[in-house]
């Protein structure tokens, strides 16, 4: 792989960049793989990364039905934090954050992961104790949170409305202040590149119509434009379209996927250093080193596999953030649009074995999904590598939904994205 | 140099009406009529940006809504600054005050312009991702380096002084786009009586007529227009929307119409006008008539000011009486553009050549370009512009007929200091994107037009490819009377009016007018001027393996910009499909995403900001509790009164003051706002048997019962007593936030699962006022004004409920408690609870009666040990954890919703989160809210965590603290010891306990 | 924004006035005790999610109140019919 350094963009510069290698190859698939894994999504790739580097195993293919990082990576809002809850969560998200906090220099690829905290605001003292809740529990968690109050969050972020006579009057916020923002696209884009490099092929336009699965186990992959190819284990990771995979494999899951839908503001001179989100008023924000000002709206009731959902959410997306922030109202919103996420009823994920031999399921992150890829592709390698879960990923079997052993983050984290 | 490019005739401006504005801080002078763009280039003000990435000079380019430099930040005050106007959609207004966004010390001389040039080498797209990483704790400083260069304009620095409205629409026919297309498809529908909306972004209706020099039916085009424009305005079934920009088509026909009302009068709205109105329209029939944008060309340098598109610098001409240059060079893919050549050479001023990049060229406009001598050079292209901050001339070079190759030598070189060029048009095919529709290619146009839409959508003219004027007028019929048809309505006639046809060659397809050098070694080449992407960039992506669409775009920001890539997607695709050897269509189309045009968060939000950002519930004494000091909690939607300090007073003293009332004199507490759901019906009491977890078969007229409801996860999720109120007929309560989710939740199972029950709910919740008379005097307060009711213990017992007066007002009184105390709650009419509130201060003025609010009931109810749904339970506890078996009906014949979630597996478990009283080792001491237990506090972290403090309050009644929280297995656990471990390093220390702390026995509440 | 007819109020009205509760079509066992926690499992957390044709069930929240049945594609949005509770969708969604 070609090492990317400021001295090597120098380099390429005088070589007017006629120089540069691909970052990936685009190879024809082999007849069999050790290990397939469905979706090049942000998880899948990081999934065959992580099986490459730390199982070695680099027999895989990542089949992807359009482009690779297509999905719903390039359609977040960008924010990685791990202040979960439950030790289940707090443990898999802090988990994924120890990997991004290095994951620059492992890919050799800028993530722009930018540690600049992210607030989950309070307007109730109800709001007060889940947070509060959750401080002290991430503090024994060993995830960094803390409480500001009112007065101090005001001094930290002057934008934000705390005036006592807004309709739900500001009174503090939980901040974890590791916690941030990264560059989405170069998450897929590294983790492609670095696994490419270490003998995974990437096969886009490469959609999966079927599986084939005998006696109860799988065997391999049907494609509509390579005909079957084999694997020994396969590992999907398709996100919005799970259901459609698990159908074709003959059972359902716990999902629902459903339109999330995002907006950006035009760019203007950055008055926001930090994420705020704030799950009382339904709306959260940060800005962009473009000067965009990112936001998330809500999801959508139904399900929808349409990528874009109703208009009335985004009004009451802006609405909030009015709310939030006065000084928005005379900036525009320049473009939506949204992605398809698949919700569990618990709103934490699924890392799981399935009723099908050698079949793994790697979905439903909800809202929540990119501050988990890098952790979410390096447990499912795990996985993938053993033929069961890493201990971590051990709670989040499908199989909770039967014994009732779930993981219920929306009640207690408050907020679910 | 006063307006040194204004004609002295023609346009459409009122040149008696002078208006004064300043750029930059500078004065300069236009008029009515202008744009702030048509006004600058009036001027002679050739830059008016600097560009994002290499900061390079940048002027005006085009004259509409796909304007990608003129982005100025508009504003005389603080609260009133507009960042991000395209100048070329701003009207301009005396006293406008703007500047460029960019460039310091000016825009004019950038010092940053400098670093652009030596650095910019360094900056191919996606530099970024390959750099600033060593270390990676590194990237925030670097980043903080970055973001003082980001962002266009700023926002107001104080509260938005204006207001936005919002106004819902119906209407048969939407039509979209006030060009002939639209006007001619607005007027078929309006003459056969249908109801039609005709919305279009400018100011005037018109479309590209306002510019244009053709003639309808023999007279100016103009004129035509202005005749049906006068029509439409006499239809009362016709509404007419100017400035009006559609900017978003949402499923099943439902569009937003964002119509500026005063943004043409100044920056800050008129006393009592709103700024903006958001339509929102629901439409039966759609017709998109929204036109095409021109293409420019690419070509080296081609963002020095000075270059524009072709039809821009015909509209400045034609419409504003602007020649922005005196020595034009044409460059053209195609024979409309001749047309600007024309008018620059009308209006007095040089065309040095037109550059035609086909070998021949023989249409009308053409023949009439040579006819006026201008010369004509066939087969060439201008392949590099000369000039920093206007262009001073051009290179010209020969070109084959596939537009792959230039010649290496005889180049013309020639002077001029505006270069228009046009490449053709690309249809505005957003709209028809928004609701998931992917556009089609047509070879024969060059360009994307709408494709299959489950939509009921029609389009016409120019968004069809069609560009000619009969043919758009004829399309723009057509889609009329098919609307009209659809809609079941009589078409009523209309003439076609007849225009000249003008004969022209056929375009030829060129995106990208190569150099003599190789892409990656020529000038530059933008094709996204705002987002500074170049033809080498898109190259340089593809060879690096970034060959999708979407890769190309996200990896060089290609239309990610304010004008999301109007002018220069359709380039950037084909250039990147010809560096993969493919054709447009096997590349992909890319997606339109609304807004069309970028719209304020003003304008979304509407009305529903500030005081109206959600409503407040009172109940019928909050003027009461506010005129009494009380502090409020927002509970839902509700103002609560929290607690009612008296002057000098600190919180816990309030509280501990309302406390001693209620369990030695008498308090009350205003608990209207608890959810109140009427239920009757002759199945009303299985009903309940089947959602509440505990038995109601056998509760009798006259009693109340306390009832736990569950999801079919076994999991609680909300409580409240209901009372028989007869036979066939029960007053449900429910938590203050859950009350409408109950009654849906009792709906759901109703109308979906049990419809053979006859049972009827309806809320009653803003009915009544209660009020809860609280403490050991309540019932000899209450006696002394009730009338009908005997309150004594033997004749109206604890969980009773009876009908009387209270203060001369029909009253349910209920005895009930939740602190504990004898309580008496009192409902009446809601009409009446001021009423009956005050008389029983008036009364209870001997008692010392005292108001509490909900900080005092949960202690007093903590003290009790019992449970706040929402405050001690998080959707994850079910019955027996909270140690309510007593309230599990396991025997009801009838498996109760949560019956069977409740034997899951997992819900049997002993090890259970359960929930337990805590009392501190040091009692002075109150535990936080939301503290986190563990066996061992020296353990390592991650700890192994018990559960969490759910309620903490100090307790005046004991004069000690007291908790609630959940143990792991802490029913089992009394007496024994837990840790919790405070972010500061202290341990406080707690013992497991009943959590009923206070009379045990319930003795009190039963005297 | 989908533009829903309530089939019992007769009209069409904005989607803002429902919402959503998912699959339609799932009845409550008749005999819960009698299930296994997977059967229980299933009733409660599985579900289709067909990407195209999709039963579900809508409340009209802020109107009548009413729950109904629509089945709509859940990739172009199309609602193809709308029924009452108790009625057969006349367009049958795969599996």
């Amino acid at each position: 792989m070609q090492r990317y350094s400021g001295f090597g963009l120098l380099k390429h510069s005088l070589s007017h960049h006629e120089n540069w290698q691909r970052v990936w190859r685009n190879p024809t698939p082999k007849k069999k793989y050790d290990v397939i894994i469905v979706g090049g999504g942000g998880h899948g790739l990081s999934t065959a990364y992580y099986l490459a580097k730390e199982h070695g195993i680099t027999n895989v293919a990542v089949l992807e039905r359009g482009h690779l990082g297509g999905g719903n990576i390039c359609r977040n809002t960008t924010i990685v934090r791990s202040n979960y809850l439950w030790d289940e969560s707090a443990a898999l998200y802090e988990h994924s954050m120890k990997l991004w906090e290095g994951l620059s220099q492992d890919l050799n690829y800028n993530q722009m992961f930018s540690q600049r905290g992210c607030y989950h605001t309070c307007h109730t003292l109800q709001d007060l104790r889940t947070n509060e809740r959750l401080v002290y529990a991430n503090h024994l968690q060993g995830v960094d949170n803390e409480m500001v109050y009112a007065d101090q969050l005001q001094k930290e972020i002057p934008a934000l409305d705390c005036s006592k006579d807004a309709r739900y009057p500001v009174l503090g916020a939980s901040v974890q202040r590791r916690a941030g923002n990264a560059r989405h696209d170069a998450v897929a884009w590294g983790y492609a590149r670095a696994a490419d490099s270490l003998g995974v092929d990437l096969i886009q336009n490469c959609e999966v119509i079927d599986l084939e699965i005998n006696d109860g186990k799988i065997t391999g992959v049907k494609t509509k434009d390579y005909g079957v190819i084999k694997a020994d284990r396969v590992g999907c990771v398709v996100a919005g379209h799970s259901g459609v995979l698990a159908k074709m494999a003959g059972f359902e899951l716990p999902l629902e996927s459903h339109p999330l839908q995002a907006l950006v503001s035009e760019p203007i001179k950055p008055f926001l250093d930090t994420v705020l989100m704030s799950n009382h008023v339904h709306g959260y924000m940060s800005q962009s080193d473009k000067g965009d000002l990112v936001i998330g709206a809500g999801i959508d009731g139904w399900v929808g596999y349409g990528q874009r959902g109703s208009y009335g959410i985004i009004e009451h997306t802006i609405q909030a953030i009015v709310e939030l922030f006065p000084l928005t109202s005379r900036v525009r919103m320049n473009r939506q649009w949204g992605g398809i996420v698949d919700t569990c009823p618990d709103a934490s994920p699924i890392i799981s074995d399935t009723p099908v031999k050698n079949l793994f399921f790697n979905c439903g992150w909800g809202t929540g999904g990119f501050k988990g890829t890098p952790g979410s592709g390096n447990l499912f390698a795990h996985t993938l590598a053993h033929g069961k879960p890493h201990p971590v990923a051990e709670p989040f079997s499908m199989f909770r939904f039967h014994s009732g052993k779930l993981i219920d983050e929306h009640g207690a984290a408050g907020v679910a994205h | 140099m006063s307006q040194k490019n204004r004609l002295l005739t023609g346009g459409r401006i009122d040149r008696s009406k002078t208006l004064k504005f300043s750029y930059n801080g500078r004065q300069y002078q236009g008029y009515q009529g202008d744009t702030l763009a048509s006004a600058l280039l009036a001027n002679g003000v050739d830059i008016v940006a600097r560009s994002f990435k290499y900061s390079r000079p940048r002027g005006i380019v085009a004259a509409g809504a796909e304007e990608p430099n003129a982005v100025l930040q508009i504003g005389s005050t603080p609260a009133t600054q507009v960042p991000n106007v395209r100048a070329t959609q701003q009207e301009l207004y005396n006293g406008l005050v703007c500047g460029a966004t960019n460039g310091w010390p000016s825009v004019e001389s950038d010092i940053m312009g400098l670093f652009g040039k030596i650095g910019g080498s360094m900056m191919p797209p996606g530099f970024y991702y390959k750099t600033f990483m060593f270390p990676q704790s590194m990237w925030e400083t670097y980043e903080k380096y970055i973001r003082k260069a980001a962002g266009l304009g700023y926002a107001p620095t104080e509260r938005d002084p204006d207001i936005y409205d919002k106004m819902n629409q119906h209407c048969d026919l939407m039509v979209v786009g006030a060009g002939p297309a639209g006007l001619a498809a607005a007027l078929t529908a309006a003459r056969s009586g249908a109801r039609v909306i005709l919305a279009d972004e400018q100011a005037e209706f018109g479309g590209h007529l306002l510019s244009s020099r053709e003639k309808i039916d023999g007279k100016p085009a103009m004129a035509w227009v202005d005749a049906v424009v006068e029509e439409l305005g006499s239809y009362p079934n016709v509404t007419l929307l100017r400035r009006a920009t559609v900017n978003g088509y949402h499923d099943q026909n439902f569009l937003t119409v964002h119509q500026q009302l005063t943004d043409h009068l100044g920056d800050r709205a008129p006393a009592g006008q709103a700024r903006s109105r958001l339509h929102r329209v629901r439409a039966h029939w759609v017709v998109l008539a929204t036109g095409a944008h021109e293409r420019p060309l690419v070509f080296g340098n081609n963002d020095v000011p000075g270059c524009m598109i072709a039809s821009a610098v015909a509209t400045y001409i034609n419409r504003y009486g602007v020649v922005p240059g005196s020595k034009l060079v044409l460059m053209t893919t195609n024979d409309g553009a001749y047309q600007t050549a024309l008018d620059w050479a009308d209006a007095g001023r040089e065309v040095v050549a037109v550059v035609d990049t086909r070998a021949k060229a023989d249409g009308d406009l053409v023949a009439a370009v040579r006819k006026r001598g201008i010369k004509v050079m066939s087969g060439s292209a201008v392949i590099e512009v000369q000039g920093k901050k206007r262009v001073s001339g051009v290179t010209v070079a020969t070109i084959d007929a596939r537009g792959e190759r230039v010649s290496s030598n005889a180049h013309t070189l020639l002077e001029c200091d505006t270069v228009a060029s046009s490449g053709g048009w690309s249809p505005v095919v957003h709209l028809s994107c928004h609701t998931g529709s992917r556009p089609v290619w047509r070879d024969d146009i060059i360009g994307f037009v709408p494709g299959k839409t489950v939509q009921k959508q029609l389009v016409a003219g120019g968004v069809n490819g069609t560009y000619s004027l009969g043919k758009v007028l004829a399309e723009g019929f057509a889609a009329g009377q098919q609307a009209v048809q659809n809609l079941g309505l009589n078409s009523a006639k209309c003439k076609q009016p007849a225009v000249r046809e003008i004969r022209e060659g056929a375009p030829m397809a060129l995106f990208h007018v190569p150099h003599t050098k190789p892409t990656s070694r020529a000038p530059k080449q933008f094709v996204d001027l705002q987002n500074d992407v170049t033809a080498a960039g898109i190259e340089l992506a593809a060879r690096e393996g970034f060959e999708a669409i979407e890769h190309v775009k996200r990896y060089t920001a290609m239309g990610f910009g304010t004008d999301q890539g109007k002018l220069g997607n359709i380039n950037g695709m084909a250039i990147a499909a010809k560096a993969r050897g493919k054709s447009i269509p096997e590349t992909g189309t890319t997606v339109f995403r609304p807004n069309y045009t970028p719209i304020t968060f003003g304008a979304l939000a509407g009305r529903d900001a500030g005081a109206l950002f959600d409503p407040k519930r009172y109940t019928a004494m909050h003027k009461w509790h506010v005129e009494h000091g009380a502090e409020f909690e927002d509970v839902g939607q509700w103002k609560r009164p929290w607690y009612y300090p008296k002057a000098g007073e600190s919180m816990q003293q309030a509280l501990n003051r309302e406390c001693r009332a209620a369990r030695e004199g008498v308090a009350i507490l205003d608990a209207t706002t608890l959810g109140k759901v009427d239920i009757q019906g002759k199945d009303a009491r299985e009903f309940l048997g089947r959602v509440y977890s505990n038995a109601w078969a056998k509760l009798d007229v006259g009693k109340c019962r306390y009832g736990l409801m569950c999801h079919e996860d076994g999991m609680v999720f909300d409580d409240g007593v209901t009372s028989c109120l007869g036979e066939n007929h029960f007053l449900m309560t429910t938590t203050t936030g859950g009350a409408a989710g109950v009654l849906e939740w009792l709906e759901l199972y109703h109308q979906t699962e049990w419809p053979e029950l006859e049972v009827y709910f309806t809320s009653v919740t803003d009915h009544w006022a209660t009020m809860t008379l609280s403490g050991p005097n309540s019932r000899k307060l209450l006696e002394e004004l009730v009338e009908g009711v005997d309150l004594s213990n033997d004749n109206f017992k604890f969980m009773d409920w009876r009908e009387g007066k209270v203060a001369g007002v029909p009253a349910r009184i209920f005895r009930i408690s939740f602190t504990g105390e004898l309580s008496f709650e009192v409902n009446v009419q809601a009409n009446y609870g001021q009423y009956v509130w005050e008389k029983l201060f008036e009364q209870g003025a001997k008692y010392d009666l005292t108001p509490y609010g909900t900080e005092t009931m949960h202690i007093l109810r903590a003290e009790k040990g019992f449970i706040i749904v929402g405050q001690d339970t998080d959707g994850s506890m079910n019955p027996y954890d909270l140690g309510m078996s007593w309230c599990v009906g396991a025997k009801k014949p009838f498996s109760f919703i949560g019956k069977r979630g409740l034997l899951r597996e997992d819900n049997l478990g002993k090890n259970r989160k359960q929930l337990v009283g805590l009392k501190t080792r040091d009692p002075k001491v109150v535990l936080p809210e939301g503290a986190q237990a563990v066996a061992d506090p020296k353990q390592p972290v991650p700890m192994t965590l018990l559960g969490h403090i759910s309620s903490s309050y100090w307790s005046e009644t004991l004069g000690r603290s007291i908790a609630l929280g959940f143990i792991r297995g802490g029913h089992e656990r009394m007496g024994e010891t837990v840790y919790y471990p405070m972010a500061d390093g202290r341990v406080i220390e707690a013992e497991i306990c009943s959590p009923i702390f206070f009379d045990p026995k319930g003795e009190r509440q039963n005297v | 924004m989908l533009h829903i007819y309530c089939p019992h109020c007769g009209e069409y009205r904005e989607e803002e006035e429902f919402h959503c509760k998912g699959q339609a079509h799932i009845p409550r066992p008749l005999d819960p005790d009698n299930c296994s926690d997977e059967e229980w499992g299933n009733y409660m957390y599985f579900r289709h999610n067909p990407k195209g044709l999709h039963h579900e069930i809508w409340y009209h929240s802020t109107g009548c109140q009413k729950f109904f049945n629509i089945t709509r594609d859940t990739v172009t949005y199309e609602i193809k019919e709308v029924y009452k509770m108790g009625e057969q969708p006349s367009v049958a969604a795969k599996g």
